[in-house]
This record gives structure tokens, C-alpha cells and sequence, in this order.
């Protein structure tokens, strides 16, 4: 089996009385989708939070690429390779959406201290923000105000601006929050053709999306991983059930 | 509206009429005027660096005038008083030379900048504007105790400093001194607006956490952005300190500080030509309604409080709208 992109090895967190993550292991292989479920208060946003940095855990390992990347911030383990979307947009609203998508082609390039030559005028980044805008389906909303955009084109955006990092592995935080079915539908089929350029840590509230996509899904409960596996080995789990699928019918 | 570009270039050519005006009608306290109002704009357009692009509410800035003031001051007093000013082992004698006392000023101020920088750049929000303030307080208290420079008296300069090729003591040329390095630092900061510096600043400032997520580090970006707003700040007040032949401690004083945010919000944060149309403002209002009466701020106050209350882009916001996605 191919070395794992990312492994996380007994993440441990705790709030005071609350155990947020109880040693969590988890990996994702090369050219997969591995969807991580759980009801509300899991610690799924935790557990994010550790992975791309945000958060220092009290125990454990994260590996990215073999690299122990446990004691790298947020900053260094994106140049490593991580590329991260959030489930509430972060996006410098007032700025257009190419000047968004411009900044992620700038991350990527390592070049910021620049200080007079026009960013918009660097055909490089340019070339390769307007790409993966148009991938995305923001080809005609370049100069927009990304205040003015819908939610739904905000995702997208979200979605654009990793695309630029040209990551090792995509960390998405609930891509699909917020939009309707067709948007979701739409998204679906463009992670399913996505994992083949990088591998997908998906954080989903969406069933649908989740069975349709996820090569394997982990079920955290209360901290904890409670099982792994195929969709087909997830959904007939009588614990799984028990713990989570039972709840919403 | 207007372009905005439009109107930056009529507020500078507004500027320089009004000095080639007085120029032409023998009214050289217009041309001090002016200068002035030259100089306090170059100081805000550093400040505006900070405030408008990165977000950093410096209560501190004063700390960078008076640094530029006192390099000015000190370079000058020691070949006023025919002695040699003695750091450590090197013995110089001082200068009056403007360019040498510019580059002092910027080294100076760039370097207590990043100091000051990489120390309140840790803390955000009140905490940021009271650690700046804090070490605007420093200064203060140092330069009134500093008896070797004039203490709490300042000191006095009794010729001003040369520039090659002109006479710095006619009130025109070092208008057009003043003028030409507002418009140097205008180009600058809006080439550097639109860089893709000014690119990832301007992300850092809005949402930091996207910042890091593409791998870049907001608070370095922030620091850069705070030395670049220092200098500049510093090199104003080196100007500053020649217009008046006087360098006192109130050119660190935490009202100097405030002042210098009055004019960016007054003129408009973050628009190029902002902080100049607020110190023209100012610069008016402390002449016209000063002669009348010494509560003039009170007129300040109230324009101030219209602004903010209804017009958040300031004067230049008023008068034109921003164009987006020119970058």
C-alpha cells in the first residue's frame, strides 16, 4: 500500500474537563477521499485545527508527506503542502475575487516582498489565479467584489484560492455547508475528478456527498474515532448507527 | 464623483498653486503655511502605511516624528556649537547637511519602527494601541530629561540645513524641497499599494488566517509594513524640525500621535491622497478659526465627528468612490 499523505498518530486534546480529541489516528492514502463524520461537538473542528496548525495538540504526531510537521505553524505546513478551505469563508471581502485568488498564487510562489511591480500585472500568478478561477466556474466574476458575491460563489472562491497552493493534500472544512442541492451536487462531482490531483481530508455534513465520495469515512464520537472503513462497511456498523446514523433516521 | 486618481492630482496641483501663488505675491508666511501642511502630510501618509493598509492603530507614531526631529536637531546642534558628537568611539562633527540628516532620520526611525514592531506587533487590537502609546510615553520622557539636547526646552537651530543647489532659507525652495519628497513618497506608497506586497498586506489586514492558510506570515508582512510607515513618519519629521529651526520633546507627545490619526480619518484611511487633504484641513482650520479662537479644536472635533459618524472613506471618500480589482 502506498505511504499515507497525511497521518495524524494519537492527536490528543483537551479543553480543560473536555477531552476534544481522544487519540486520534487517522491517514489518507494517495488519490482518496477520506470523509471524517460526526455529530455536532465531535471535535471535528478540532481536530482540523490540529492538522493545519492552528492549534498545538497535547499529544501525538501530525505527518504530512513523512515529515513530522507537528511543531510547524499554520504558515509553514501550507508551504508543506497542505491546502485548506474553511467552512465559514475567509475571504478578504474587500478585494476582488481574482485578487483573492491572486494572493494563493503569491503563497504559492514565496515571493510577497515585492514591493513595486504590479500584482495584478504578474502574468504568472495571474495565469495561474484565472485558471483555477475558471475551474471553479469564476472565469466571469474576476473584478466582482467578493462582498457581493452569493454564498454559494463564496465556496467557490474558498475552493479557488487552494487550488492556487497547488497542495499535497486538500484539508476541506464542510465545502458543502450552505448550499443548495443543485450547488452541492455540482461540487460533488468536482471533488470526485479533484482526488486525483491530491487527496482529500473531507470534513462533511452532507450524507450524501459523503456515500457518494469517500473512498473511506472515519466516524468520530465525543473525541474519538469509533471506526473506520468503506461506506458499505460504515453504513451497516450497528455502533456506528447507534452512535450517530440512528439519530438522524 | 471623480476619479480618484483625478483628484490626487488636483489636491497636489491645489497644493503647489497655492504656494506658486504666494510666491508670486510676496506672502511667504502662505508658503510657511503650506510647507507645513506638506510636511504633516507626509507624516500621516507614513502613518496612513500602517493604519490604512495593515490596520495598525499606532498611537506611536510621534515616537518616528520626533526621531526624525531629533536626528535633525543633533546632527545640527554639534556643527552649531563647534563640537563633536561622540558615539561611542567614533567622533563625527555633526552636519547640516539636509540629505545626510534625511537618511538619519529614516535609519533611525526605521530601526526603533522595527523594534517597536516586533514587540506590540504580538498584540492586536487595544492592546497594540496602548503598547505603541507606551513607548511613545518612553521617548517622551527621555528626550524631556535628555539635558544635553535642551531637555524639557528643546533646541534651537538658528540656520537652516542646506540642500545642494538651493537656499533652503527662501521659503519657496524648501516648499519645493518638502513638496517633491510628498510626491516621491506618494508614488511610492501607491505603486507599493498596488505590489504584490500591498496584496498580501492588505489580506493580512482582513483576514489574517487566510494569510497563513496560503503560507505567507501576517505578522512579518505587518512589520515590513510598520518600518516602511516609521521611516517615512521619520523623514517628516526631520522636515519638520527645519521648517521651525526647532526641535522640542512635544514632537514625540502622545497629541502628536492622535493628531496625525485625525488627519488620516479626517482625509479618508487607506486612500492615497487621504492624509493630505486631512492636514490641509488642518493645517486651515488651525490658521483661519486659530486666529479667532483658542478653542478652535472644538471645530475639529465636530467635523471629526461628522465624519466618522457619516462619512467612514473620509473627505476623499466622499469624493470619490474606490475602484475595485485595478489592484
Amino acid at each position: 500500500m502506498a505511504d499515507p499523505v497525511l497521518s495524524t498518530d494519537g492527536l490528543t486534546k483537551r479543553f480543560g474537563a473536555l477531552t476534544a480529541s481522544d487519540g486520534i489516528s487517522l491517514d489518507v492514502r494517495p488519490g482518496e477521499i477520506h470523509a471524517v463524520i460526526g455529530p455536532n461537538g465531535a471535535g471535528k473542528s478540532t481536530l482540523i485545527h490540529q492538522i493545519c496548525g492552528g492549534l498545538r495538540p497535547d499529544h501525538g504526531r501530525v505527518h504530512l508527506l513523512g515529515q513530522d510537521v507537528t511543531a510547524l505553524n499554520t504558515a509553514a505546513r501550507a508551504r508543506a503542502g497542505l491546502g485548506r478551505t474553511f467552512q465559514i469563508s475567509a475571504l478578504a471581502m474587500e478585494d476582488s475575487v481574482l485578487q483573492n485568488a491572486m494572493l494563493g498564487a503569491l503563497g504559492r510562489s514565496g515571493r510577497p516582498w515585492r514591493f513595486f511591480g504590479r500584482a495584478l500585472g504578474d502574468a504568472d500568478l495571474r495565469a495561474r489565479a484565472e485558471d483555477c478561477l475558471a475551474r471553479v466556474g469564476l472565469a466571469d466574476h474576476l473584478h466582482a467584489r467578493t462582498a457581493t458575491l452569493s454564498h454559494g460563489q463564496r465556496r467557490q472562491l474558498e475552493v479557488a484560492v487552494a487550488l492556487t497552493l497547488e497542495p499535497r493534500i486538500f484539508i476541506m472544512d464542510e465545502p458543502m455547508a450552505g448550499l443548495g442541492s443543485d450547488g452541492s451536487a455540482k461540487l460533488t462531482r468536482f471533488l470526485d475528478r479533484l482526488r486525483e490531483e491530491a487527496p482529500i481530508l473531507l470534513v462533511e455534513h452532507d450524507m450524501d456527498a459523503v456515500f457518494a465520495l469517500a473512498d473511506r469515512v472515519s466516524v468520530l464520537v465525543y473525541g474519538r474515532v469509533i471506526a473506520t472503513g468503506t461506506v458499505a462497511e460504515i453504513r451497516s456498523s450497528a455502533e456506528v448507527r447507534e452512535a450517530y446514523l440512528g439519530e438522524e433516521g | 464623483m471623480i476619479a480618484e486618481r483625478w483628484l490626487n492630482l488636483a489636491v497636489l496641483a491645489g497644493l503647489l498653486g497655492v504656494a506658486v501663488w504666494a510666491r508670486i505675491a510676496d506672502q511667504p508666511f502662505t508658503i510657511t503655511l503650506t510647507t507645513r501642511a506638506v510636511i504633516l502630510a507626509l507624516a500621516a501618509v507614513g502613518l496612513n502605511i500602517a493604519l490604512g493598509l495593515g490596520g495598525l492603530v499606532s498611537l506611536g507614531h510621534a515616537v518616528f516624528f520626533g526621531l526624525g526631529g531629533y536626528a535633525m536637531g543633533i546632527l545640527a546642534f554639534h556643527v552649531q556649537t563647534y563640537t563633536p558628537l561622540e558615539i561611542g568611539p567614533i567622533s563625527i562633527a555633526g552636519s547640516t547637511s539636509m540629505p545626510v540628516i534625511w537618511l538619519t532620520a529614516i535609519a533611525l526611525s526605521s530601526l526603533a519602527a522595527l523594534g517597536i514592531g516586533l514587540l506590540s506587533l504580538r498584540t492586536s487590537g487595544a492592546y497594540f494601541i496602548m503598547i505603541t502609546l507606551a513607548f511613545g510615553q518612553m521617548f517622551y520622557y527621555f528626550a524631556i530629561s535628555w539635558n544635553r539636547y535642551g531637555g524639557e526646552d528643546g533646541l534651537s537651530i538658528y540656520v537652516r540645513n542646506g540642500f545642494p543647489g538651493l537656499n533652503t532659507l527662501i521659503p519657496f525652495q524648501f516648499f519645493g524641497i518638502c513638496f517633491a519628497l510628498l510626491c516621491l513618497v506618494l508614488l511610492i506608497g501607491d505603486r507599493l499599494a498596488r505590489s504584490p506586497f500591498g496584496l498580501a498586506l492588505n489580506a493580512a489586514r482582513q483576514v489574517p488566517v487566510r494569510v497563513e492558510t496560503v503560507g505567507l506570515s501576517p505578522f512579518r508582512l505587518k512589520l515590513v509594513a510598520f518600518v516602511i510607515s516609521g521611516a517615512v513618519t521619520g523623514l517628516a519629521g526631520a522636515l519638520f524640525a527645519d521648517l521651525n529651526r526647532f526641535v522640542s520633546p512635544t514632537m514625540f507627545s502622545w497629541q502628536l500621535s492622535g493628531e496625525l490619526i485625525v488627519l488620516v480619518i479626517l482625509g479618508g484611511v487607506g486612500r492615497l491622497i487621504g492624509p493630505v487633504v486631512g492636514a490641509v484641513l488642518f493645517v486651515a482650520l488651525e490658521h483661519l478659526l486659530g486666529g479667532l479662537t483658542d478653542h478652535w479644536h472644538v471645530f475639529l472635533g465636530l467635523i471629526l465627528l461628522v465624519i466618522v459618524l457619516f462619512a467612514r472613506g473620509g473627505i476623499v471618500g466622499l469624493l470619490s468612490r474606490r475602484r475595485l480589482g485595478d489592484g
